[in-house]
């Protein structure tokens, strides 16, 4: 041998080993990575096939390669029409084996070509993508195959989906595959009796997307099995509208929570002592002020504690506005007692002073004031979402409602607020210090607005315009629950929320929350002391 | 009767300040256009128009005297019956536009061709008649007032609650004109003003003519105003205002006494309004806003409740104020305004106005007092001699 023939040898080897992949081509399934290389001068019809025999071989590794190929960053090699995934690396493409993920090093531009792709083929793609994934050895994966499935079914996947099915121990991803069956089955030319028994599942699964499914193949499917589409639609129907009244209700619960934190100040300064505080808004507004000082604090010195900003916010603004409170009561209220038109003149003043020094200390644009991490998400409910926030303003408010509720039937200052609201000389001769508790009831009053404002901060925008957006609905839902009864404010913020979104998909949510003012107006002329009104001669006075 | 009715509204402050105020009516126009421009007796155009915005708060301010200071109805949407006026008159000054807009429609005003509407929505007919638009000035917020107050003061909702639920309807009113399927311009409101019966809303001469008017129906209204406080009707009034239930008890329908001021004080508004318009050459919802509402009731409290000229003087001298706080400090403005809030309700619960008249009657009340604590003594010192003779 001389080193000539050794080196034709080598030469024979190295020719040799560059043509194996077209040695496949005749081979019926083929190795993955030949048929990948065939793709380079397919053309799309040829490429379908392809992607079908990709399929076919059941290799996992091909995922990445075909997720490249969906999103367009599949290439070929002029030089050899080898074909790799590339990623932009500078000025240069960065070529990536389609199976082993190894790199194959950089290449220009101009040495490589786009393998071509439509949207014909991407769908093809994306099922044979579910497929493949559905045999998975990651659980996640096979779920979101499942789901891949689901959502755009056909029958090519049916035989994939049932050889899954068979393989598959997981509950919750066999319950999602039995579905995917279902689906691909509609549309495949299984029997009868095996389409009726996948309406049925289908129907079960409930669900917008159920409905489309189900009317898709409305057109195709045997006359005999019409009664029950059918039947699967309007139970599927029933269903969701009983959700959207579910989802409603839940949104009428979270705006009448909002209201519930407006008002129930308003419900001890307005209805227990009967002061018309037109500045309880302000109250609300300093509230959220005070939390976003807190959170800046925070920021500023221990970010590590913003998750506990609200809970450190919450007896701030409790108590600055309890402060205020007691300051405006001491200073202006008290000498208006029984002058209640004056009264809301002079707070009307006090809120528009209030307004201006929040204006002039932090500008009039909104404030930032950001959601500690586990007021962000939401969860899923049967059929409806809630997110965190709406849940604990929820939650918020009626722990607030109860603990009012206590302190006004438990305590001993509460037993001295009733005994001041219901006989005042009474009351201061039996040794009551009357004004104390007027001032401290207003205190309260004002401290559980900035509470309220608090949790506002959280949905709204934190501006000094903030109380004002509030001040009417509150004393509507006060007037409406009824003066001087906590439980009418709750039954009143409530009952208003939902209505507000009952009405709000028929006829918009202005025109709603017009149609809401007027049905309190017209109600209030019925019931002029509201829905639960005190009963007594004390009342008239 | 009726002349009885009518000479009894001449007394003789009320006449001292109409005549004042048709004085101010031709001299104010006349300074503006007879006397040349760098003459020191010269009156702005823009110092008039000023001036007639005044003139048209102080007959708003009067409107609301008339139900808060004599029949103790503390309206908190007296804003929506002077916007409703403004809009009656809006409506007329868009149809006096004509082809003249921006897309040069002959029938619909620009919003409507811009929202692409085919014709002219039927509430919009018959505004392109002078007669017909003055009669809605008064007929549109004279209506709500009497179907709000109809149900009202029936079902005796009255003190708080009728000023909430008053401040609701304003409030619901701003939200309805906000939208634009209403067919009042949405947002923007009716502006872009050419011609008011002819003439432009823009010249001098017209302006002068706006402001006479406005002077003169403050002056026609503040007659009216005294010449029902001061009839036997008033009297009642004031009964209702001081002990509504005495009143009742004595044999008066209190509701439609109250309904019947509400209906007149609404009217007297609407008319405010719509003189407010072509001065000021604007009308947006933002007119509706419940603050608004509130800032009258604070012109009132200032001047005086329960007199008729205190609202003019108060609306007068608030708003000269915030001309000029606006315009030197605004920052400063609100705290002024909601300082004059508190001041006014704590220590001159009676507004200037009353504090003075107050303070006369007061002085008089002494003096009588002094002349009685004088002839009493005299008697004691006799009595006194009497004892000390025997």
């Amino acid at each position: 041998m001389t080193l000539r023939s050794l080196f034709y040898a080598f030469l024979t080897c190295l020719i040799l080993s560059f043509a194996a992949p077209s040695f496949g081509q005749s081979g019926a399934g083929g190795d993955p990575k030949s048929l990948f290389d065939q793709l380079a001068k397919a053309d799309f019809n040829e490429a379908e096939k392809l992607i079908g025999q990709i399929a076919a071989t059941g290799d996992p590794r091909v995922v990445p390669a075909l997720q490249a190929f969906v999103d367009g960053d599949l290439y070929f090699r002029k030089s050899d029409n080898l074909v790799f995934i590339a990623k932009a690396a500078g000025s240069n493409l960065e070529l990536i084996d389609p199976l082993t993920g190894a790199s194959a090093g950089e290449a220009p531009k101009n040495s490589v070509t786009k393998v071509r792709v439509n949207n014909n083929l991407r769908r093809v793609i994306r099922s044979a993508m579910g497929g493949l994934t559905l045999l998975s050895p990651d659980r996640a994966v096979r779920l979101q195959a499942a789901d891949a499935v689901l959502r755009s079914p056909s029958p090519e996947n049916l035989e994939l989906v049932e050889a899954a099915l068979a393989k598959e121990t997981d509950g919750e991803v066999k319950a999602r595959m039995e579905e995917a069956r279902a689906v691909s089955l509609l549309s495949s030319d299984r029997s009868v009796g095996e389409k009726r028994a996948a309406i049925e599942t289908i129907g079960n699964l409930g669900g917008r997307d159920a409905i489309g499914i189900l009317r898709s193949v409305s057109g195709s499917i045997d006359e005999s099995l019409k009664p029950d589409l059918d039947h699967a639609i309007s139970s599927i129907e029933s269903e969701l509208q009983l959700w959207d009244m579910v989802q409603n209700v839940w949104y009428g619960l979270s705006l009448g929570s909002v209201l519930l934190l407006a008002a129930i100040g308003l419900a001890i300064t307005f209805g227990v002592m009967g002061i018309i505080n037109m500045a309880h808004g302000e109250m609300v507004m300093l509230g959220a002020y005070s939390t976003f000082v807190v959170q800046e604090a925070i920021r500023s010195n221990a970010p590590g504690l913003f998750d506990w900003s609200l809970a450190i916010a919450l007896p701030v603004a409790f108590l600055v506005t309890g402060a205020v409170g007691f300051v405006i009561e001491r200073g202006v209220i008290r000498f208006l007692y029984g002058r209640p038109l004056e009264t809301l003149l002079a707070t009307w003043g006090v809120s528009l002073i209030l307004q201006q020094t929040i204006r002039s200390i932090f500008g009039p644009t909104n404030q930032e004031v950001g959601n500690p991490s586990w007021m962000s998400g939401s969860f899923a409910l049967g059929g409806l979402t809630i997110t965190w926030n709406r849940m604990w303003i929820v939650v918020f408010s009626l722990s607030i409602f109860v603990a009012l509720l206590v302190v006004m039937k438990k305590s001993a200052y509460g037993l001295n607020m009733r005994a001041v609201t219901q006989n005042r000389r009474m009351a201061s001769s039996m040794g009551i210090k009357t004004p104390w508790v007027d001032a401290l009831t207003f205190a309260l009053g004002s401290g559980i607005a900035g509470i309220a404002g608090v949790a506002l901060s959280q949905i709204d925008n934190v501006s000094p315009n903030l109380g004002q957006s509030y001040i009417i609905d509150s004393f509507m839902v006060v007037v409406f629950g009824g003066v001087g009864n906590l439980w009418g404010t709750l039954v009143g913020a409530l009952s208003l929320g939902v209505l507000n979104k009952f009405l709000e998909p028929s006829v918009g949510a202005v025109l709603g929350k017009i149609l809401v003012l007027v049905l309190i107006i017209l109600f209030i002329q019925k019931r002029p002391r509201g829905l639960f009104a005190l009963k007594g001669r004390a009342v008239e006075a | 009767m009726i002349t009885g009715f009518i000479l009894r509204a001449l007394e003789g402050k009320i006449v001292i300040a109409a005549a004042i105020l048709l004085g101010i009516a031709i001299l104010v126009p006349a300074l503006n256009l007879l006397t040349p421009l760098d003459s020191a007796l010269h009156i702005p155009t823009y110092i008039m128009a000023l001036m007639g915005k005044y003139l048209c708060y102080a007959l708003l301010a009067l409107a609301l005297d008339l139900v808060w200071g004599y029949c103790g109805i503390l309206s908190l949407g007296h804003g929506a019956f002077f916007a409703l006026g403004g809009y009656a008159m809006g409506m007329y000054l868009m149809r006096q536009i004509g082809s003249r807009g921006v897309y040069g429609n002959p029938v619909l005003p620009d919003f409507m061709v811009f929202l692409n509407w085919k014709e002219l929505p039927w509430f919009w007919y018959g505004f392109d008649w002078f007669g017909f638009a003055m009669l809605m000035v008064l007929f549109v917020p004279g209506l709500l007032a009497f179907v709000f107050g109809w149900f009202a003061f029936r079902s005796r909702v009255n003190g708080v609650y009728l000023s909430i639920i008053t401040q609701a309807m304003t409030y619901a009113l701003m939200l309805a004109f906000f939208r634009n399927d209403m067919g009042f311009g949405g947002n923007n409101g009716l502006t872009d003003f050419k011609d008011i019966l002819g003439f432009s809303v823009q010249a001098d001469g017209t302006r002068a003519v706006l402001f006479a008017m406005s002077a003169i129906m403050l002056a026609l209204c503040l007659l009216i105003a005294s010449a029902i406080t001061r009839s036997k009707f008033g009297k009642v009034l004031v009964g209702v205002r001081d002990a509504e239930s005495r009143v009742r008890f004595l044999g008066f329908r209190v509701e439609n006494i109250k309904l019947f001021t509400f209906v007149v004080s609404a009217m007297m508004a609407g008319i405010a309004g719509a003189l407010f318009v072509p001065q000021v050459g604007i009308i947006n919802p933002g007119e509706f806003a419940p603050a608004n509402s509130i800032e009258v009731v604070v012109w009132t409290a200032v001047g005086g409740r329960g007199t008729l000229i205190g609202p003019i003087i108060g609306a007068i001298l608030v708003n000269a104020g915030k001309s000029f706080f606006t315009g030197a400090f605004p920052e400063f403005w609100l705290y002024a305004l909601g300082g004059l809030f508190i001041a006014v309700t704590l220590f001159l619960p009676k507004g200037i106005v009353g504090t003075i008249q107050h303070g006369f009657k007061a002085r008089k009340a002494l003096k009588a007092a002094a002349e009685a604590e004088k002839g009493r003594g005299n008697e004691q010192t006799v009595v006194q001699a009497a004892q000390a003779a025997e």
